[in-house]
């Protein structure tokens, strides 16, 4: 009984227009000529030149891409290895901790996941810098991906694994060519999602980096304390259209993988 | 072998990397000011062994904790904290509610695109989405530039730097994990259970408060908690949208670490923002549990 009523129109339409209104008025006026940022003065691309000629937001954003891949890479295998440990380790000891220990991250609020990181980085005297963000933003990012990657295992079919070892692969082989395969959307997904995570995050690099690395994410903070800048329109014009292009086409092609799937599945039926 | 490792790395990396740190966190929480302040030096020594180890818990006191109840900021930055994030998460519900239930009643081959349209702006950036108030918000901002033309008000609103303009900006940022919950449990609700309730002779609106409602009660739940709990803790926020007035445990013990430079203090606020979250977390878990097992 799905009934489109003009009650659940107008909530609908009322309420994407409060999700994306204030992002669309971010992005007109980012083209704005003036350099007042709430009167417009007709149209110009000009705050993207300064941009472009912003060492500074170049530098930042350079650390801010190579920490963000770095770092994704790293939580991607440490999640799915403690997602391997959640669903299918069984008893160990200290299981309790662990899992606490993959969920509890998730709940911690920023403040105390950053401030905690710092105080352990000046305990052992590591230098703050690219290196410590790195650490940071793997370890709150790895229980994320854990997240993604467990879901998916648990409703994985270990028949399909044990066939491979029942036909001659190794422990190994039966992973790589079997179960990898199969949770690899949940992989990727994870891997989408820590990446976006360490170039969001602005609180706990601010803890782990120090002075000698900015990110983006620290970058802007410091500039919109001042005040609005056409300038930042701009930029967040690009990060959104960045995300915006990536988020589709992901999901376009998982589409068209599950529909590649469905008509493998058919033709396997059929032959 | 095998098995060891696969379990060892990840146990290590978060014990060195979370665990750890968050007992250096209590230890310094109870250390005294000029053992901890910069450059902070650790004050258990291992290689004196026994002794050391007594020393250490010998030096561990409540003074910092002590401290923060004779500063009534700190209670009431709690409080508030407790407060703001309460009235936002009940605010966040009630937008959250029509849009889950749209689009839970929209048309199949709809739902994928909505469903697109909610998680979307969950992968912008956090920041610029905050950000993107500052100019609705602001004394000559667009709000206001819009209500004056309109003849609504004759002098500009002061929205930004106040209470109104953080629920605004939490209910914004949060909305898709409410929606998400929400929606999930309105999608799976049987449409026939309100069909026999009209036929039973219920109103459609008392067949929505007796069905509908009760039925998605734990989307509700856990879209209450994935809100409040962050939204404790919160610090941009209120740094960019609230005032002067606006009081939040976050943004304190952000002041505290790097404009007071006082780290006892700071760590004991955190110890203490920890406690406060223990009970909405446990909470969380255990409904979290109760609905997995429902599913299972």
């Amino acid at each position: 009984m799905r009934r489109m009523t003009w009650f659940n129109a107008t909530s609908l339409t009322l309420g994407f227009a409060f999700l994306y209104l204030p992002m669309i008025i971010l992005i007109i006026y980012s083209f704005n000529e003036s350099k007042l940022v709430t009167v417009w003065a007709g149209f110009s691309t000009k705050w993207y030149g300064e941009l472009f000629r912003n060492e500074a937001f170049l530098d930042a954003a350079w650390v801010t891409i190579k920490v963000a891949v770095v770092s994704s890479t790293f939580a991607t295998v440490l999640g799915t290895m403690a997602a391997l440990v959640l669903v299918r380790a069984g008893r160990f000891a200290g299981r309790t901790l662990f899992s606490g220990m993959i969920y509890a991250p998730l709940v911690m609020p920023e403040v105390i996941t950053g401030l905690s990181l710092l105080l352990l980085f000046i305990g052992i005297g590591l230098d703050r810098g690219i290196f410590t963000i790195i650490l940071a933003h793997t370890t709150f990012s790895m229980c994320y991906v854990s997240v993604v990657v467990s879901s998916r295992l648990v409703s994985f079919d270990r028949s399909l694994e044990e066939a491979a070892l029942d036909l001659g692969c190794s422990a190994a082989q039966a992973f790589r060519l079997v179960t990898l395969p199969i949770i690899a959307p949940a992989v990727i997904s994870g891997w989408l999602l820590a990446f976006t995570l360490s170039l969001d995050d602005l609180v706990i690099a601010s803890f782990a980096a120090g002075p000698s690395a900015t990110t983006l994410p620290i970058k802007i903070w410091s500039s919109i304390r001042l005040g609005l800048s056409p300038e930042i329109n701009a930029l967040s014009t690009i990060l959104i259209a960045f995300v915006t292009v990536g988020v589709i086409s992901a999901s376009l092609a998982s589409k068209r993988a599950s529909l590649r799937r469905q008509a493998e599945e058919r033709a396997a039926v059929h032959a | 072998m095998r098995r060891f490792a696969l379990i060892a790395v990840p146990y290590f990396w978060l014990l060195a990397l979370f665990l750890v740190p968050f007992l250096i966190v209590l230890k310094i929480s109870l250390s005294d000011i000029a053992l901890a302040i910069p450059p902070y030096t650790p004050t258990l020594d291992f290689t004196a062994g026994w002794e050391g180890i007594k020393s250490f818990f010998g030096a561990l006191d409540l003074e910092n904790f002590k401290f923060l109840t004779t500063d009534d900021l700190y209670w009431k930055a709690y409080l508030s904290s407790v407060q703001i994030a309460c009235i936002a998460t009940l605010a966040t519900l009630i937008v959250a509610y029509p849009i889950a239930y749209g689009m839970a009643n929209a048309p199949d081959h709809w739902r994928p695109t909505l469903m697109m349209l909610v998680i979307l702006p969950f992968w912008t950036s956090f920041l610029i989405r905050v950000y993107a108030w500052v100019g609705i918000l602001s004394n000559e901002g667009y709000l206001n530039q819009l209500l004056l033309s309109m003849g609504v008000i004759n002098e500009p609103l002061t929205i930004l730097n106040t209470n109104i303009a953080v629920y605004i900006g939490i209910v914004y940022t949060y909305l898709p994990f409410m929606i998400l919950p929400i929606y999930s449990a309105l999608e799976r609700l049987d449409g026939s259970l309100l069909e026999a309730a009209e036929d039973l002779g219920c109103s459609r609106i008392t067949a929505f408060w007796l069905v509908t409602v009760p039925l998605s009660k734990n989307g509700i739940i856990a879209g209450c908690f994935l809100v409040f709990i962050p939204t404790i803790g919160e610090f941009v926020i209120p740094s960019l949208l609230g005032g002067s007035k606006t009081l939040m445990i976050g943004k304190v013990l952000w002041e505290e670490f790097f404009n007071n430079r006082d780290w006892p203090v700071a760590s004991a606020v955190a110890v203490i923002l920890l406690l406060i979250l223990i009970i909405p977390i446990i909470l969380f878990q255990r409904n979290e549990q109760k609905q997995r097992e429902a599913d299972g």
